[in-house]
């Protein structure tokens, strides 16, 4: 009735001693997600490079060893096998010993001596289209390149001095110089990652003192539901930032990706999402009966949505409208957009702003709905799952 | 006032289920109050409208002068509860459910330390503070919870089938337990299906199908409902006895008792005669025959079966 701290207390030490005293909730919650950060950060990697790259030579000159070169010197790509005769491409392809063959046709030297036009023949393997269109797009950069400096080398040859190429693109990759897709995954795994985890293990906190009779016990006692709520939420909250930091240390040691921006930020966002992702766990361990169904339950709101839906691997801008406007409702997607600004890009508070105001609305909510619902748990019929009655 | 329960007229329905059909009845101060009745019969949901874990359909009640349906939490403040699951954190310490417990009731850290001996000794538990309930037995959980569920001194304890699923000697001890409550001004408040602890009880209820169907002191019931003298028949083939005495039309009543079988009659003198008679007629043989007192077991049986002859149950006075 009064003094509701003193109730708070009581619930927050009883939750860290079990905690404590149950070991595989602490290393679901704090090694798990550094585990997976490992695994996906290794395992998701979209940069195209060192492509086995097999190479037909049919004109064997200086001109035609030059233009090889080219490719040959560039981290994209790697020669792995020189061919006599184009025959052997099929084979070559269909056993993965090379995914891009080069062939050079026969008068390619004499053809270019000439200011004829010759032909370079690129023939790339499909099957995984993304990095197939990577590939072709350096391999037409890197002839494009190449046709210029030959133009010009012409022109000097015959003492003219070449005129302004019309237009010229001078590209510059802020944020992320070297375009690794990693910088742009790590945000989106520790969203991934955390909002399973810490939804997962939350949702077994209420729903497991239902099972074992507790919760009744706590229900005729005076302890009010917004105290028994907020009394578990604390000791997950302080656990999972732990939880984060040890993604984001192992983020920086692994794959170099550091914090550009605002570290009070960063922390304000972590404990913003983290709330929200605690308060949806909560939540659906207020509406299950069972832990099994807790668990199912966890795993369906948070797996595909956060997965799909967040802007972590698929761009959203490319869906369909429908599905854009879902996206809306995934609190990963917040996350991940204020991550990105924070730790890549360096920006204010002015980009990440709404994206933090959704975080907290939606801790609120969650939190305020898991009160609720805990307080006319009582009727029943209204629970999912099965429950024993005496 | 000595009144520490008044139920008034309460019911609870669920769609259109009636778990609690006009209930009411009165709990003395300091009295060890039985409710019965099976499983399914109301007395669980009568327990948690009383705890103001649920709100009645009509009626009202006031527990320990508060009304259930204004006041749950003052009344969650001045009860103990402890229910057949002996709701305790097994994954805690004995000394960390007490403490646990006593400041979730608001107690002093000062006020648990001085309360825990007594907590320790009640439960048997001297020597084991810092044992992980998970480990405890059946019998020492039971008491554990029930030391639990009073360390804040409440004025009334509700136990919800507290002895379920425990051995004969934990029971007793436990029933001592409730009678040293009792004694020291402790109202108690009791769910239970085994028919001999309502013995134990100064006043209890019997419950069937929501609705109240008998009432008083054992005594008092006993005296009540089996107004006919009644024996015990110890016979060979006690089902095939029963078949035969039930066609007499001197008989009012028969029921199973184990291997044994209850006949009650109008007359004494004519039951020592005629039943040894009958059963000799159709071959059956009689190993003995006894005038008994009625046990609440006859009491209850009595009553259902007339309940169930569809005779509406009188007002049961308190």
């Amino acid at each position: 009735m009064t003094r509701p701290a003193l109730r708070l207390r009581p619930i927050i030490i009883k939750e860290f001693r079990q905690i404590r005293r149950d070991p595989r909730s602490l290393i679901f919650l704090l090694v798990i997600p550094a585990f997976l950060l490992l695994l996906y950060g290794y395992a998701l990697n979209f940069d195209v490079k060192h492509l086995p790259l097999a190479v037909c030579d049919q004109d064997r000159t200086s001109a035609s060893r030059e233009f090889t070169g080219k490719l040959e010197h560039t981290e994209y790509f790697d020669l792995k096998l020189r061919l006599d005769s184009p025959r052997s491409i099929d084979r070559i392809l269909g056993r993965e010993e090379a995914r891009l063959v080069l062939v050079i046709p026969p008068g390619f030297g004499d053809d270019l001596a000439a200011g004829r036009e010759p032909e370079v023949q690129v023939i790339v393997d499909g099957s995984n289209a993304q990095s197939a269109s990577t590939a072709l797009g350096y391999i037409g950069a890197i002839v494009q390149q190449e046709s210029v400096r030959l133009f010009a080398q012409r022109l000097n040859d015959r003492g003219l001095r070449g005129p302004a190429v019309p237009l010229r693109t001078d590209v510059r990759v802020w944020y992320n110089p070297e375009l690794r897709s990693i910088r742009f995954l790590v945000p989106g795994l520790m969203a991934f990652i955390l909002m399973v985890i810490v939804v997962v293990s939350t949702s077994f906190s209420v729903v497991r003192e239902k099972e074992q009779g507790t919760m009744e016990q706590i229900a005729v006692s005076p302890v009010r539901s917004s105290e028994l709520i907020l009394g578990k939420t604390i000791p997950y909250i302080l656990i999972s930032l732990v939880s984060a930091h040890l993604v984001l240390l192992l983020s920086f040691l692994l794959f170099g990706v550091s914090i550009k921006g605002s570290y009070l930020y960063l922390l304000l966002t972590m404990v913003l999402f983290l709330t929200g992702a605690l308060g949806q766990g909560v939540l659906i361990s207020t509406v299950t009966r069972t832990q099994q169904v807790a668990f199912m339950v966890s795993i369906l709101t948070t797996f595909l949505p956060t997965f799909i839906l967040s802007g972590f691997i698929f761009p959203i801008r490319n869906m369909p409208v429908v599905i854009q406007a879902f996206s809306y409702l995934v609190p990963a997607r917040y996350f991940l957009d204020a991550l990105r600004s924070i730790l890549i890009k360096g920006s204010g508070p002015a980009a990440f702003g709404p994206a933090l105001l959704f975080l907290a609305a939606f801790a609120g909510l969650t939190l305020a709905l898991s009160i609720a619902n805990l307080r006319q748990s009582d009727e029943p019929g209204r629970r999912l799952g099965r429950r024993k009655r005496g | 006032m000595n009144v520490s329960i008044d139920v008034r007229g309460l019911s609870k329905r669920f769609g259109a289920f009636t778990a609690v059909d006009d209930v009411s009845f009165a709990v003395r101060r300091g009295d060890i109050f039985g409710f019965l009745g099976a499983n399914g019969a109301g007395k669980s949901t009568t327990i948690r409208m009383l705890c103001g874990l649920l709100a009645p359909t009509s009626g009202t009640a006031a527990v320990a002068g508060f009304d259930i349906r204004r006041e749950p939490e003052r009344i969650k403040a001045s009860i103990g509860y402890m229910s057949q699951r002996f709701s305790l954190y097994e994954d805690l310490t004995v000394e960390e459910n007490i403490s646990f417990f006593g400041s979730v009731y608001g107690l002093s850290r000062k006020t648990i330390l001085s309360r825990m001996p007594w907590v320790l000794d009640l439960a048997g538990l001297r020597g084991r503070e810092r044992s992980l309930t998970r480990t405890l037995a059946v019998g020492w959980k039971q008491r554990l919870a029930l030391g639990c569920a009073v360390l804040h001194e409440p004025a009334i304890v509700f136990l919800d089938e507290p002895t379920g699923g425990v051995d004969p000697l934990s029971r007793r001890k436990f029933w001592d337990l409730i009678h040293t409550l009792s004694g020291r001004g402790v109202t108690v408040f009791v769910t239970t299906h085994y028919l001999d602890e309502a013995e134990y009880c100064n006043d209890i209820r019997l419950i069937h199908a929501g609705r109240i169907v008998a009432g008083g002191s054992p005594g008092e019931l006993k005296k009540r409902a089996i107004r006919h003298p009644l024996f015990e028949v110890e016979c060979g083939q006690a089902v095939e006895a029963m078949e035969v005495l039930q066609r007499e039309p001197w008989v009012l009543e028969t029921s199973i008792f184990g291997t044994y079988l209850h006949v009650s009659v109008a007359d004494e003198a004519e039951g020592r005669t005629r039943i040894p008679r009958v059963l000799k007629q159709h071959g059956l043989t009689l190993v003995r025959l006894d005038r008994i007192a009625p046990s609440l077991e006859d009491v209850f049986i009595h009553t259902i079966e007339e309940q169930a002859g569809s005779r509406p149950a009188g007002e049961v006075r308190s």
